[in-house]
């Protein structure tokens, strides 16, 4: 399918779905729609030649015709390789983009506290989102959003009023799944948090291996002052799906917001990561692990922006890539001229584990006041062959030791998780994705 | 048990060992001592197995066997260990987890059953108590942030898990405090066996008080210059290097 005929076939979808829409989206929605539509149209799917997407052809997705879902629920056993056991939670499933109820399960919330799906909230109770869809990711200049926001029609909403400590953790599973026929769907997100409240939030999305699938995802995150946000991504599509996401970030004074990224599935995969620090105080972490292998492409884009003084980023990424797979990383740290007395730190290792695999890294911090502090380090390399000495002078085999100092670089992410259930599942896949694995454990 | 003739090993373009003798038996303990650069963690690291040094010429025999013929890990299983003068610090690797699978390894190669975490945690808690080891040390990476004097001793804790036959300690004793030289040296004393043999590479005669050597070595150059009792070692306390060095450019030049 050429590139035109992939603009046509979503605006036809579009201009199909209208009637539809007009029954079930409020009143504010349609022009928001119909504007994205337009920046879809006008941007086109990236190609190669913007700087944004220099490394990561996603002509694939373009090419391709993914069909509307038609599956909408799936048995418990579809979900279980991506729920986490053990972990007491309210969960949120949803499956190819539509809310599943009977799949999705209350835990302790607190009081006021909304844990609920788009669709239902844009047919009862529209005021509580309408203050913030789209104000955080924005459809202006970026086209997958852009689509998202045309045809988002479900997924989760997580309102916790100001002053509210959410006792269980909130997982929301985004599985895909199809009879054969490549779909897509566009899973849209809503975080909402409100002054000095605290929440726990973990997206999953997952589809069973083998199938083509394409997910186009959008996260928005509103984190009041002084709330206090660790917000977990875990990404294990099928190896063979497409998988877009971007996530957004607002933080208010003395937010502070830890995400951990994991990016284990894919055939592409691309994360838009961004966080506006837009008030004093706020320390904000970004910290993602990737794994590729194959022929799989892997690519993570962050942006931190410093717009006020005296506030702290810290963020490590860390990639492996085996086999012939890429990887992509580039860290955007913007310091403006208000924001003195920023401390920002980026970190990024990439371990490459074959001769095949490559990897584009690059730190980009922009700086325009004067008294920061800001550092960076990226490190691209094989294992350290002084630790793989010192381990085998012990008596531990040279596959072992290898096994162990290559679980050892991806498990530090893992230990940051504060959820010890979701750090044992974390841990569990990543030994099913590691080389020799079986030497450890 | 360990036979070194006329070794001579280089890194890069640069010859460091230029014709190591040496003949270990079990029972001995060797001190081997030299001035800054002289080839002594080199001569260490060949025979642990390090990579970086190519062996340009001679040999090197352990029980019999050719030991340069070796990996690291089959020399470790053979019982060779290496207490390394800067201990590897491995972030992500728990201490436990590591010595349990060294501990495994070896005991596997010597035809006894592995332990399982019950009975590996029991000795674990008996060799620290030995080497007056905070247990805390255990739980954390492997060396990882430990202090200089935790690293040294945290080597001798391996040590005595997994008793080794032939034990080399490069520089065990900078970095420890005056209580932790003794314990350390305790700890070394406590291995000490008719079947066992200790080279012990230090700069200062301090830990050859605790550790008494049966024989003293001088390095230099890449070569053994001289060889004495423990009175040797005395002997350098007092003099300094120069005296033989002499002496030996002398030799050299025949
Ligand atoms: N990887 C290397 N590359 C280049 N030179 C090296 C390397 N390793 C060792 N050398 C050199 O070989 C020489 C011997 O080093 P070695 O570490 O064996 O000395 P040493 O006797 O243990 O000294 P010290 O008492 O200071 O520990 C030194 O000049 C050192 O710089
Ligand atoms: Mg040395």
């Amino acid at each position: 399918m050429a590139v035109a005929e992939a603009h046509d076939l979503y605006r036809a979808r579009f201009d199909a779905l209208a009637a539809r829409r007009e029954a079930t989206d409020p009143i504010w929605l349609a022009p928001i729609r119909a504007r994205a539509m337009q920046r879809f149209v006008a941007l086109g799917f990236p190609t190669t030649r913007h700087e944004e997407w220099r490394f990561t052809n996603i002509a694939p997705i373009a090419a391709t015709a993914f069909a509307e879902p038609s599956i909408t629920a799936v048995d418990r056993s579809t979900i279980a390789p991506f729920d986490v056991r053990g972990m007491s939670c309210t969960r949120l499933v949803f499956v190819n983009g539509h809310f599943s109820e009977a799949l999705s399960s209350a835990g302790a919330l607190g009081a006021g506290v909304r844990a609920t799906n788009l669709a239902t909230v844009l047919a009862v109770d529209p005021g509580l989102v309408d203050p913030y869809i789209t104000r955080c990711a924005s459809d202006e200049d970026q086209a997958l959003v852009a689509l998202n926001t045309a045809f988002a029609h479900d997924g989760a909403v997580i309102h916790v009023p100001a002053r509210t400590v959410v006792p269980d953790p909130i997982h929301v599973i985004y599985l895909s799944t199809t009879s054969g026929a490549p779909t897509v769907s566009h899973p849209r997100t809503t975080i909402v948090v409100g002054d000095q409240s605290q929440v726990k939030i973990i997206e999953s999305y997952g589809g069973p291996d083998g199938e083509v699938y394409f997910t186009n995802a959008v996260t928005e995150v509103v984190g009041g002052a002084g709330s206090h946000v660790e917000h977990v991504r875990v990404q294990r599509e099928s190896l063979s799906a497409y998988h877009v996401a971007n996530t957004q970030v607002r933080l208010d004074r003395a937010a502070v917001y830890a995400q951990h990224s994991f990016v284990f599935g894919g055939a592409l995969a691309r994360n838009d990561i961004g966080a506006w620090l837009g008030a004093e105080g706020i320390h904000c972490t970004l910290n993602g692990l990737y794994l590729a292998s194959g022929t799989r492409l892997v690519d993570t884009h962050t942006a931190i922006d410093h717009a006020k003084p005296h506030c702290e980023s810290h963020e490590v990424y860390k990639g492996m890539l085996d086999g012939a797979s890429r990887g992509v990383f580039n860290g955007k740290i913007f310091v403006r001229l208000d924001a003195q007395k920023t401390d920002a730190k980026q970190t990024n290792k990439v371990l490459l584990l074959s001769d095949d695999a490559t990897i584009n890294t690059k730190p980009q911090l922009e700086i325009f006041a004067d008294d920061v502090k800001c550092t960076h380090g990226a490190t691209v390399g094989q294992l350290d062959e002084t630790q793989l000495f010192y381990l085998r002078a012990r008596g531990i085999g040279e596959a072992q030791a290898r096994a162990m100092l290559v679980h050892a670089f991806a498990s530090e992410v893992i230990d940051h998780v504060s959820l010890e259930p979701l750090r044992d599942s974390l841990e569990s896949t990543l030994l099913t994705l590691l080389p020799k694995a079986a030497l450890i454990g | 048990m360990l036979q070194i003739t006329n070794l001579h090993a280089r890194v890069d373009d640069k010859s460091i060992l230029r014709g190591i003798n040496l003949s270990v038996k079990a029972g001995e303990v060797h001190a081997i001592m030299g001035p800054n650069g002289s080839g002594k963690s080199t001569l260490a690291g060949v025979l642990a197995g390090r990579d970086a040094y190519e062996v340009t010429d001679g040999s090197v025999t352990y029980k019999g066997q050719d030991l340069l013929e070796l990996d690291p890990e089959e020399r470790a299983r053979e019982g060779l260990f290496l207490a390394f003068q800067y201990p590897v610090e491995i972030p992500g690797v728990n201490n436990a987890y590591f010595l349990k699978a060294a501990l495994n390894a070896v005991r596997t190669h010597r035809g006894q059953p592995e332990l399982d975490a019950m009975e590996f945690m029991a000795l674990v808690k008996d060799k620290a108590k030995l080497l007056d080891m905070d247990s805390g040390l255990l739980s954390r990476p492997v060396n990882e942030g430990f202090s200089g004097g935790e690293k040294k001793r945290n080597e001798i804790f391996q040590m005595a898990v997994l008793e080794p036959t032939l034990c080399v300690l490069d520089e065990t004793d900078s970095g420890l405090d005056i209580d932790a030289l003794r314990i350390v040296a305790e700890g070394v004393n406590a291995l000490r066996s008719p079947d066992r043999a200790v080279i012990v590479v230090t700069h200062y005669q301090r830990l050859l008080n605790y550790i008494v050597p049966d024989f003293v070595h001088v390095l230099s150059e890449g070569r053994i210059i001289k060889s004495g009792g423990k009175e040797l070692a005395l002997e350098l306390e007092d003099k300094g290097y120069g005296w033989i060095e002499a002496d030996g450019a002398a030799v050299a030049r025949g």
